[in-house]
């Protein structure tokens, strides 16, 4: 691309989205006005209002110059065509979960690879695959869902992915059809001559009473430093079912950005999990709005982070309608001179009565230096609700610790057990348990002992086995 | 094995023991007795090694060693235990995981091999004998949702595990019904051996009606007023304490 030279990143994207507009063949969409439209809609609000700075209240405690400032280049479909989205295969194995039964989309440097996909049968007029795909063979059905639930001038990273994103994963599960085995999406950022940045774009639909479950991960290969803009919308109609899992292990260099959209509708209920562990600038959006009677979201959230690494998660629940139903339980934690951010916020609307808003935010600080802001926001506009939030922020219990050295074991072992016990609260209410092991190890993996820390889980099982 | 020489110990400057004596023989099981808030689980704590302790003079000796400036896990290595006064819930962590871990540390301190599964398993399963322990509650985190019974079982049945050659128990009667106090007593003095002393910290005589002590030091205001022989407990019991402090005071 002519403006790989450029250092400035609102540059690459202007460069990127007039060349786009040029060729109106990069992403896919070359008749569709619909889709030039929302671009350009899009591309404006990110002309006019720029990238956020600390004086926006959302942004208040993240500073994103230093992605601004990294000259990234977009990567797209072109870009791909060279040969450079290749991942050997042992790289990928490493990072799959273990299950073996799954429909599997990968996505390398933000482009849909079918030769390491592995999609497998889906029932009749289910649709999991590329999104650029989709764009192509079913834009009716894409017309009226997508880009239908962000507002993008709250969320200026989302404008700019809608703008400038060329794939994703488009996952369709129409009435009544129940998705037994899950559906894995892995995002890779991998080597390449330039610095990339990505923009995976996922639509994700559930008609009335569809069952499914989605796990996003995202990973950076050895070395990479990336960009990752990412954005997901998820629609679910009466009385659907959706478990929706992200989790984040970019490399502590690259940077990560990504929103989670979703409306739902009548009696449906998402739960959402999402894990924050990689990254050296994150920040991660849930937006939702309980649009019908007795909707209703689990929010779990994780979020670890070490050294100089910054990790927002902001939430925010639209209860639109009676009977909606918010459950929120985050947790992070903090060592070196990491700087966590949660901001949950909870509006409840005028007819939203017997709304019912739970939230609970709690911090583990492993460091002097560490920090986390944390602010539940709470706006009520009916009547008859019952909300409740809360917020911790401390360090290891002095008396567990205690405990645990007067048994004989050293205190560096001690912190650990009890820096894993703290996270593994969250780690356990996932239910889907290829994920749940994998982060047992991997966030194991980040203390000091983690061989210790797998006894200790798998002590009770294995000994009683053994006898 | 334990020789405590004038020691004087503060918390937040406010001095909390007031020059303690007492020496502890292998053998020997000592009660220290006295009234609420005499310095008792300061003293118990002390020389377990906890935190938040200013110790303002004198001396804690064990087995020769100089126990102050000793971090807690080597305490225990060395064959130091608390049975603490509130056994603390940790959610996350599991109970059977924890105590197979602090036996190999000890093991492992002592130059022995670790035990494996198996092995462990089965000293497991005889050591819960001692306190009739609930098997169901060996695979939960440790104290979790215990009942206070259950929490003080599990403390001495971790004892019976770790087999300390000094054991302090911090009120372990405290909350103990009578069915109960007299397993956890039974539990105690099968533990009772040549090599091994304990120090029965304790507001009341009641836990000594099970296991009778061959000496009892009466700890009033930071300082051991009195000691004497199994009949002083019995003595308190009838008299409460305020006689032996007049005693003192007059002395």
């Amino acid at each position: 691309m002519s403006t790989s030279q450029a250092n400035n990143l609102a540059e690459n994207f202007h460069a990127a989205f007039l060349a786009q507009q040029e060729t109106k063949s990069l992403n896919g969409s070359k008749s569709l006005a619909w889709l030039a439209a929302h671009r350009q809609c899009a591309f404006d609000q990110f002309q006019e209002n720029g990238f956020p700075t600390r004086r926006h209240e959302t942004w208040k405690y993240t500073d994103v110059t230093p992605i601004t400032k990294t000259g990234f280049v977009l990567a797209n479909a072109e870009y791909g065509s060279a040969g450079h989205n290749s991942v050997e295969q042992r790289e990928l194995d490493a990072l799959r979960f273990d299950q073996k039964n799954t429909h599997e989309l990968v996505f390398i440097n933000g482009q849909f690879s079918s030769e390491h996909s592995n999609i497998g049968v889906l029932a009749d007029n289910v649709i999991i695959g590329s999104l650029r795909a989709a764009l192509t063979d079913t834009p009716a059905l894409l017309e009226p869902r997508l880009n239908q639930c962000i507002n993008s001038e709250d969320h200026i990273f989302a404008a700019l992915n809608t703008a400038l994103f060329s794939d994703g994963a488009f996952v369709y599960v129409p009435d009544n059809v129940v998705i037994e085995e899950p559906i894995v999406i892995y995002f890779i950022s991998s080597n390449s001559e330039q610095m990339l940045t990505t923009t995976p774009r996922n639509l994700i639909v559930l008609g009335k009473h569809a069952q499914a479950n989605v796990i996003e991960s995202f990973h950076g290969l050895k070395d990479v430093v990336s960009f990752t803009n990412t954005i997901t919308e998820i629609e679910t109609d009466d009385g659907a079912i959706l478990e929706h899992y992200k989790v984040q292990q970019e490399n502590t260099d690259s940077f990560h950005i990504g929103g989670t959209h979703i409306k739902q509708h009548r009696n449906s209920r998402v739960e959402s999990h999402s894990i924050s562990l990689g990254g050296a600038i994150v920040r991660n959006d849930i937006v939702t709005e309980l649009a019908g009677e007795g909707a209703e979201i689990i929010l779990n959230g994780l979020y670890m982070g070490d050294g100089r690494q910054h990790v927002d998660n902001h939430t925010l629940v639209h209860h639109a309608k009676p009977h909606t139903r918010s459950n929120e339980y985050y947790r992070g934690v903090l060592d070196g001179h990491a700087h966590g951010v949660f901001n949950g916020r909870v509006i409840v609307h005028k007819d939203a009565q017997k709304t019912d808003a739970a939230q609970s935010n709690a911090n583990l600080l492993l460091s002097d230096h560490a920090e986390i802001d944390t602010k539940p926001e709470l706006e009520i506009y009916a009547n008859d609700v019952k909300c409740s939030h809360g917020a911790t922020v401390g360090q290891l219990d002095k008396n567990m610790l205690f405990y645990i050295r007067s048994r004989g074991i050293d205190e560096e072992t001690a912190k650990s057990l009890l820096t894993f016990a703290f996270v593994d609260d969250v780690i356990r209410r996932i239910k889907f348990a290829p994920v749940r092991e994998q982060l047992e190890v991997s966030v194991g993996g980040r203390l000091p002992d983690a061989d210790l820390i797998k006894a200790n889980l798998n002590s009770a099982k294995k000994i009683e086995e053994s006898v | 094995m334990l020789e405590i020489k004038n020691l004087k110990v503060s918390v937040e400057d406010k001095q909390i023991l007031k020059g303690v004596n007492l020496e502890v023989n292998a053998g020997e099981i000592h009660a220290i007795m006295g009234p609420n808030g005499s310095g008792k689980s300061t003293l118990a704590n002390i020389i377990a090694g906890r935190d938040g302790y200013e110790i303002d003079s004198g001396e804690i000796i064990y087995e020769g060693k100089d126990l102050t400036e000793m971090a807690p896990e080597i305490r225990a290595r060395e064959g130091i235990f608390l049975a603490f006064q509130y056994p603390v819930e940790i959610p996350g962590v599991n109970n059977i995981y924890l105590l197979k871990a602090a036996l190999n540390a000890l093991r492992t301190h002592r130059g022995e091999p670790e035990l494996d599964a198996i092995e462990f398993m089965a000293l497991v399963k005889e050591r819960m004998q001692v306190v009739k322990m609930n098997e169901d509650l060996l695979s939960r985190a440790v104290n979790e949702g215990f009942s206070g019974g259950e929490k003080k079982r599990n403390e001495i049945f971790q004892m019976a595990v770790l087999e300390p050659k000094l054991a302090i128990l911090d009120e372990t009667d405290s909350g103990l019904d009578i069915d109960a106090l007299k397993i956890v007593a039974k539990g105690i003095n099968s533990l009772r051996s040549e090599d091994r002393a304990i120090i029965i910290v304790t507001h009341y005589q009641r836990l000594l009606d099970y296991i009778v002590p061959d000496h009892v030091h009466v700890l009033s205001d930071g300082k051991i007023i009195k000691s004497g022989g199994k009949d002083l407990a019995l003595e308190l019991e009838e008299k409460g304490y305020d006689w032996v402090r007049e005693e003192a005071d007059a002395a």
